[in-house]
């Protein structure tokens, strides 16, 4: 399963046998497998070193939380983990990110396939200015040529997926903007799980929503991660507790501390995290 | 310290304030007064003239010869609709994409900035210039004046003007709708075609209904390109009529019947950039609420 080379048919490969959790996982006397191993991280805006020698892993079919105060580098690791900082010139990681073993940050990567593999959902619900079932066809046409019953069958899934199925069913054909606020970042979910990558990235994906899609979205991350790893970033210290299976507390761009959820909130090991997550500090 | 105290200290600086504030209010109202009173002056002298001049005939004849009576512009008009069309269809994907290299692609590269600086020098380039440079390098090399030198003329106004509205359209959209696009691993040029430009549709067309508007009433490009033409003829590789130059030379000429179609014509043109310029706004404002 490990692969160190890195060409494109490697990666394509790797999401065969990494896109879906087989269920022997769910067995306690499995080893866990880490999607994603993150190994003496260092990203720079510039100048400015905005994270510092993480190192940490993120385990297939579990949810992953970054929490810690703003400007504290939780976005910036997420941003690192499908390259998306790449759009922007003067900004550059160091280390390695091993993506099933291969290493993401070395030169030469076929970035469109790996964030194909690795999708992403934003703050702010982002639909395209399309129909709602072309805003989810866009993303599985750049990378699989299905007919239109399958593309048909392929959309309502992933609106199933996101739960949002019964709400847009009637109106697949009008634009995503017609959709409110929680519907359109729904939306966005069902478009990033309708490519059927490996892992999503979740960027604070609640904090413009009302409390009502808020709970929706949190559900949904529990539902997709039978199928999906989640890495999710949020601000919000009980969402993190609520949804995740581990939990890292990132400040100033260092990693403080990373372990299971239940054992970071019951009993940190660090002083700063509990002074973080007891309110008496951020 | 109370009220009465207050405006009796500060009187004689209240009164210099509410002064000046008189005269800038009237100076800024009297300018405005002004430009209206001139546009409004302009548009009551062109219909008082040339709405008696608007008939069927206009419309069905082409331009009389010189001493006969009636005629109509239907030479020119169609000629107009030519050299603006396919000025249109030229300088619109030209425009289009120059404007989303300059957002998508060169952002703040050198070649970006020339281009920027040179798009905005075109903008302000006198137009009997334009017209004057593709005399020199077009109708001076085939040696006669052409339908198709006239649209090159018109599209060297007209580029530009669609480079800098879809350039800055492009720029609205927000970059998180790009980081949404490229999360998903679609490639740089489908992200740009597809979405970005999708999204500020609206105002990209808005841009090109402007840039028609400005050229449809242009005249010293086409004095030295596509000239004008008595008669009915839609080979653009001939001189070719037109509105502008044809109501110039029929504003200049001593037939009345002439005087009489240009005053019709230069109506006719005003009233065409009018409902481009309406529908420019009506295809901004729906995006806006869209």
């Amino acid at each position: 399963m490990m692969s160190n080379m890195k060409s494109m048919i490697d990666l394509n490969k790797i999401d065969v046998q990494g896109g879906k959790v087989r269920n022997s996982n769910q067995d306690a006397h499995q080893e866990p497998v880490n999607v994603l191993e993150v190994r003496n991280l260092n990203f720079y805006y510039g100048k400015f070193q905005g994270l510092k020698d993480i190192n940490l892993n993120i385990e297939q079919g579990k949810v992953t939380a970054f929490i810690g105060p703003s400007g504290c580098g939780k976005s910036t690791l997420l941003r690192t983990l499908n390259r998306m900082y790449d759009l922007y010139p003067g900004q550059r990681a160091e280390g390695e990110i091993n993506f099933f073993g291969e290493n993401i940050l070395a030169p030469g990567q076929d970035l469109n396939l790996l964030r194909s593999r690795i999708g992403m959902v934003f703050q702010k619900p982002t639909p395209f200015p399309m129909s709602i079932y072309e805003n989810i066809a866009f993303g599985v046409r750049l990378y699989e040529s299905l007919s239109r019953s399958e593309m048909d069958e392929r959309v309502e899934w992933a609106l199933k997926k996101a739960a949002l199925w019964n709400e847009a069913k009637d109106k697949l054909s009008q634009s995503g903007l017609s959709l409110s606020g929680g519907q359109q970042q729904r939306l966005c979910i069902a478009r990033g799980v309708a490519v059927k990558p490996s892992v999503i990235l979740l960027d604070e994906p609640t904090s413009a929503l009302d409390p009502i899609s808020t709970g929706k979205v949190e559900e949904l991350v529990h539902e997709l991660k039978n199928e999906y790893t989640i890495a999710i970033v949020t601000h919000n210290m009980q969402q993190a507790a609520r949804v995740s299976d581990y939990t890292a507390y990132m400040y100033l761009g260092n990693l403080v501390e990373f372990g299971k959820t239940d054992e970071l909130f019951i009993k940190p090991q660090r002083k700063e995290t509990e002074d973080y997550i007891t309110g008496r500090f951020g | 310290m109370n009220n009465t105290q207050l405006s009796n200290h500060n009187a004689g600086l209240f009164r210099r304030r509410k002064l000046s504030n008189t005269i800038g209010l009237s100076l800024s109202i009297s300018a405005m007064a002004i430009g209206m009173l001139l546009l409004i002056w302009i548009l009551a002298v062109l219909f008082y003239k040339g709405f008696s001049e608007i008939n069927l005939e206009m419309f069905i004849a082409s331009a009389p010869a010189p001493g006969s009576e009636g005629g109509g512009l239907l030479n020119a008009i169609v000629g107009s609709l030519l050299l603006v069309g396919s000025c249109t269809l030229i300088s619109t994907p030209i425009g289009v994409m120059a404007g989303i290299y300059l957002t998508e692609y060169g952002d703040r590269s050198r070649i970006a900035e020339i281009t920027r600086f040179i798009t905005d020098i075109m903008l302000s380039a006198p137009s009997i210039v334009i017209g004057l440079f593709v005399y020199a390098i077009f109708v001076a090399q085939i040696k006669h004046f052409s339908g198709w030198a006239g649209t090159v003329a018109l599209s060297l106004i007209a580029v530009p003007v669609i480079v800098r509205t879809t350039e800055n359209m492009l720029r609205l959209v927000p970059g998180t709708l790009r980081e949404a696009a490229y999360a998903l691993g679609a490639p740089k040029w489908k992200v740009s075609f597809t979405i970005i430009l999708r999204a500020a549709q609206s105002g990209v067309i808005t841009g090109i209904l402007l840039a028609i508007a400005r050229v449809s009433g242009e005249t010293a490009p086409l004095l030295f390109t596509a000239l004008n033409n008595q008669f009915f003829s839609v080979n653009m590789n001939a001189p070719m009529a037109n509105l502008p130059v044809t109501i110039f030379q029929f504003a200049m000429s001593p037939y009345e019947n002439w005087n009489g179609l240009a005053w019709g014509g230069a109506l006719l043109i005003t009233m065409a950039v009018l409902v481009l310029n309406i529908l420019a706004r009506v295809v901004f404002r729906e995006k806006v609420q869209g």
